[in-house]
């Protein structure tokens, strides 16, 4: 059964519609992550989650209970959940361990203790019952406020933002630390965040929102290799969209050269799209007819990224070891080396079919790519 | 935080209003009063007024203000620089001691200055016995004259820029000094060329302030025979029983006032601080004669500022030993202590009903209508006292009409011969200086507190309880004190509103001084520079805490300061 789930959600501030028609599902135990850019509405729909929010249409089920809907409201002291806060929120006025125990209003003093003892080995952070908030670094209080939305062993936990506070090595640690965590307690949780990295390293289920709507809910790879949107595929991960024209013949003309792919056949000839190219999909070739111009170098420790000018005003991204030292200004031969494609129409969704097999790419006669 | 219906909010906000339009009660009748005089024509009352005294107010008003702004700017920023950025010896006395000269009223330093300077004070007595000189063989500066009330203004009143300008001095990152060394400035240079003018802002904040303190000070200048805005709303009223001569006067101080608010404002505005996390930079060590010249820059204010003036008061409070046992003199001071408690419980519960109405329904509405009702501090006491008799006794004549006509009963005065003027007076006074404290305090309890509460199962009175009660009552408690303190204090407004025969610690300050019995002004005054300490010494924990390191980490900086 579904820990949590979404159906066709819509929730209004006022008179504008901050998230629109979002479905998603959560089993239990997994743990879900919803990207995107600051205004998307990715905190509004957590907040609705939590019950702070009511919802315009739709309905929200946590373990099989209806919590929203248009008419209804649960409480959110009464849903059971947790919930870790973008600016950490912790009660200043209380000790360590009466922040994580604050949740636990019916256990005994000595459950207190025990939970509050297991926890804080879990964080680790042991020894920690005493101290204050502002003892604290920005770290050890993200962590304990953690703890505290963990003590009472909600039903689900979401997490806001939770590590935006903190400095990028430690976001990334804390993000591997509580996957650990909350997979060790069997916890069902739901994180919003903008950052990818932290999106890849914690979740089992990833969406990116864009201006209130849900654009896909998958796993982090297929969001990573088959975004179903065009947006998507710019949100997440570096990478370019090249434009081309589908022939008559099934094939493709881009800057690439000519591409051929089974599905292509299906699009009626001289439709527009567009397809994403992946820096590990173009690799240096110095024998290929395929060539650029390096116009920007970035350091990445183990590859460089270069970006490559094709023809004025197209530039492609590519990844080198970074031993390999090319210099900007330098002309170099490009080969494609395509897993699978990616193609958009011009509505920005992505066609059906080109997952299964690689394109086949032949360069443009000579005429044409110079 | 509890999920209101609409009609329960609706009400909510229209009491915030209503309570906002009456703190403006007073505001808006000056206001009336002085914009229906192009209306209805009748320039008799003011013309008369221009042709007499109106020159005389506002010439001595200008040179008091550009006097004192003059005083508070140079006394502020020296030390405010010298306690900041050097070191030497007393400094880190120094640094809280300058809050000092706040808990002296303005009034009671000059009569201390009068009893201190006057011919007949130890100062002229001693120099006569050292060099046999007689009456009129030497001269002397007279204090009670503009420039003596200049003088005493200015020592009383210079902390505001100390305090103001040394917190922007501090938040001064290190590196913009060091920047400005690296590019070839000395260190007079980077004062004059990066740290003054990054200050500037906060000095005309602070002078701002200071001014609007000159402008509503009546014990001072009326002591000193200095005719102002505020002797002349007294003089009129009181003396002549003139209320809209009174009033029309306080219509052109009150634009005096708005004009300073604006600037004030307007400085706010214009002041960015570098919230970052920064290094602070190490003091300049001084020594030899700079470090000498800089203690006596900064002791020199302390000392003529406060030290001089509690000696005196000290010194009269011995030679009148016999008030302290007095029963007539502690009734005074109950009289005085219970008024400023109940004001400040008064003052602080309305406080807290506008503050959680802005955090709870932050329509426009509320927002303006709290903002508005915080306006109070700006506003002369003379002017709100004026401003609330003209509506009080209109209430009264109707109750009292209504009274005699169906009970043949003279109820007397209920609102404006009794204490309710006076508390009604003192909350449109001094409601901003409470909601300000428990605004800032409420801040502190972000939105989600409350909401990481509710979810871990806690019911809307039940986080108001175990989250907000003990977070707030510091700043509760810091409220009730400031209210408290400056009711006692006050003199212009309980000097005209005070019911008859009810006397404050003030008030007979103000009459023993008025009656030439300097001496006997001494135990109430002292008493109220005694309680006057507490909220300076509240003040100086707050600053000294706030320039400690932060043992939070940078990051957690709230990003929406």
């Amino acid at each position: 059964m579904s820990q949590l789930q979404l159906n066709n959600i819509t929730v209004n501030i006022g008179e504008t519609a901050i998230v629109r028609s979002v479905s998603l599902l959560l089993e239990a135990g997994e743990i879900g992550c919803l990207l995107g850019p600051s205004g998307c509405g990715k905190t509004t729909l957590l907040r609705s989650i939590a019950g702070f929010q009511p919802l315009r249409q739709g309905t929200i089920t946590i373990a099989g209970k209806v919590m929203s809907a248009a008419q209804t409201l649960v409480a959110p002291e009464s849903r059971g959940i947790g919930m870790v806060f973008q600016d950490v929120a912790l009660f200043p006025h209380l000790t360590v361990a009466e922040n994580i125990a604050f949740g636990m209003r019916k256990a005994t003093t000595a459950e207190k203790n025990q939970r509050v003892d297991e926890l804080l080995v879990r964080i680790g952070l042991p020894g920690y019952q005493a101290r204050y908030p502002h003892e604290l670094s920005g770290g050890q209080q993200q962590r304990i406020a953690l703890a505290r939305a963990l003590a009472p062993r909600p039903s689900l936990l979401l997490l806001d933002e939770p590590f935006s506070s903190l400095d990028a090595e430690l976001r990334e640690k804390l993000a591997v630390e509580v996957r650990q965590l909350l997979k060790q307690e069997g916890i069902t949780a739901l994180l919003v965040t903008h950052d990818q990295q932290e999106a890849f390293a914690m979740a089992d289920k990833a969406g990116v929102m864009y201006q209130g709507e849900l654009l896909q809910w998958e796993t982090p790879y297929q969001l990573y290799h088959q975004p179903r949107h065009q947006l998507v595929a710019d949100f997440i991960g570096h990478g370019v969209l090249l434009q081309g024209v589908v022939n008559t013949s099934g094939s493709l003309a881009s800057p690439l050269g000519m591409l051929e792919h089974s599905a292509l056949r299906d699009i009626v000839g001289g439709t527009p799209v567009s397809f994403l190219v992946r820096p590990d999909d173009i690799v240096p070739d110095d024998s290929s007819r395929l060539r650029g111009i390096i116009k920007a170098r970035g350091f990445r420790g183990a590859h460089n990224l270069y970006s490559v000018e094709l023809s004025p005003g197209i530039e492609i991204l590519t990844l080198s070891p970074s031993h390999e030292q090319l210099q900007v200004g330098m002309e170099i031969g490009l080969r494609p080396e395509f897993d699978h494609l990616v193609v958009f129409a011009a509505d920005h969704c992505e066609l059906p079919g080109f997952e299964t097999e690689p394109p086949v790419v032949s360069p443009l006669p000579e005429a044409q790519s110079a | 935080m509890q999920m209101s219906s609409a009609g329960h909010s609706r009400f909510r906000q229209l009491s915030l209003f209503i309570t906002a339009v009456l703190i403006g009660l007073p505001l808006f009748v000056i206001a009336f009063n002085t914009l229906s005089l192009p209306w209805s024509g009748d320039w008799s009352t003011l013309s008369h007024l221009w042709q007499t005294v109106i020159p005389e107010y506002i010439n001595h008003s200008v040179w008091l203000l550009i006097g004192v702004a003059i005083g508070v700017m140079s006394i502020g920023v020296t030390t405010a620089w010298l306690t900041t950025c050097c070191d030497f010896p007393g400094r880190s006395i120094l640094t809280w001691a300058l809050l000092l000269p706040l808990a002296m009223p303005a009034y009671i330093t000059a009569y201390t200055y009068t009893g201190l300077f006057d011919f007949a004070g130890p100062v002229q007595t001693t120099l006569r016995d050292l060099t046999g000189w007689g009456y009129g063989d030497y001269w002397f500066p007279q204090v009670r004259s503009l420039g003596g009330a200049i003088t005493v203004l200015s020592l009383v009143l210079f902390p505001y820029v100390y305090l103001i300008t040394r917190a922007t001095f501090l938040q001064q990152s290190a590196t913009t000094i060091e920047a400005g060394r690296s590019l070839g400035l000395t260190p007079w240079q980077c004062f004059r060329r990066l740290a003054l003018p990054l200050a500037r802002p906060a000095i005309v904040t602070g002078t701002t302030l200071a001014l609007m303190e000159t402008l509503a000070d009546y014990g001072t200048v009326q002591y000193f025979g200095v005719t102002t805005f505020t002797t002349g709303i007294f003089r009129t009223w009181y003396g002549l029983g003139d209320l809209p001569g009174a009033i029309q006067l306080a219509g052109l101080l009150l634009l005096a006032v708005v004009v300073l608010m604006f600037l004030e404002r307007w400085s706010r505005k214009q002041a960015r601080y570098d919230q970052k996390h920064h290094r602070k930079a190490l003091p300049f060590q001084l020594r030899g004669w700079r470090a000498f010249a800089a203690a006596a820059a900064c002791w020199l204010p302390l000392l003529l500022g406060f030290a001089l003036p509690a000696l005196q008061l000290i010194g009269w409070s011995i030679e009148r030993a016999e008030v302290w046992l007095q029963p007539e003199f502690w009734q005074l001071a109950l009289n005085s202590f219970m008024l400023a408690v109940v004001a400040a419980v008064i003052v602080v519960l309305l406080a807290l009903w506008l503050a959680y109405g802005r955090r709870q329904l932050p329509t426009p509405m509320v927002r303006f209508s709290v903002q508005f009702a915080g306006l109070g501090y700006a506003i002369p006491g003379l002017v709100i006292a004026v401003g609330l008799m003209v509506p009080l006794i209109v209430v009264d004549r109707w109750v009292i009409g209504l009274s005699q006509a169906w009970f043949n009963y003279n109820p007397g005065l209920l609102l404006s011969g009794t204490l309710f003027a006076l508390l009604f007076a003192y909350t449109v006074r001094f409601l901003s200086v409470s909601l300000q404290t428990i605004q800032a305090g409420l801040t502190e309890i972000r939105p989600s507190m409350d909401e990481a509460a509710r979810i871990q199962g806690y019911s809307g009175w039940q986080v108001l309880r175990r989250i907000h009660l003990p977070l707030l009552r510091p700043s509760v408690l810091t409220a009730t004190i400031l209210v408290g303190v400056d009711v006692l204090k006050e003199l212009p407004a309980t000097l005209v509103l005070r019911p008859f025969d009810f006397n404050t610690l003030a008030v007979r300050a103000y009459e023993m001084a008025g009656d030439e019995r300097l001496a006997d002004a001494g135990p109430p005054a002292l008493m109220m520079v005694a309680v006057g300490l507490i909220p300076v010494i509240l003040l100086s924990r707050a600053m000294l805490k706030s320039q400690r390191p932060a043992l939070k980490e940078p990051e957690f900086v709230p990003t929406t300061a």
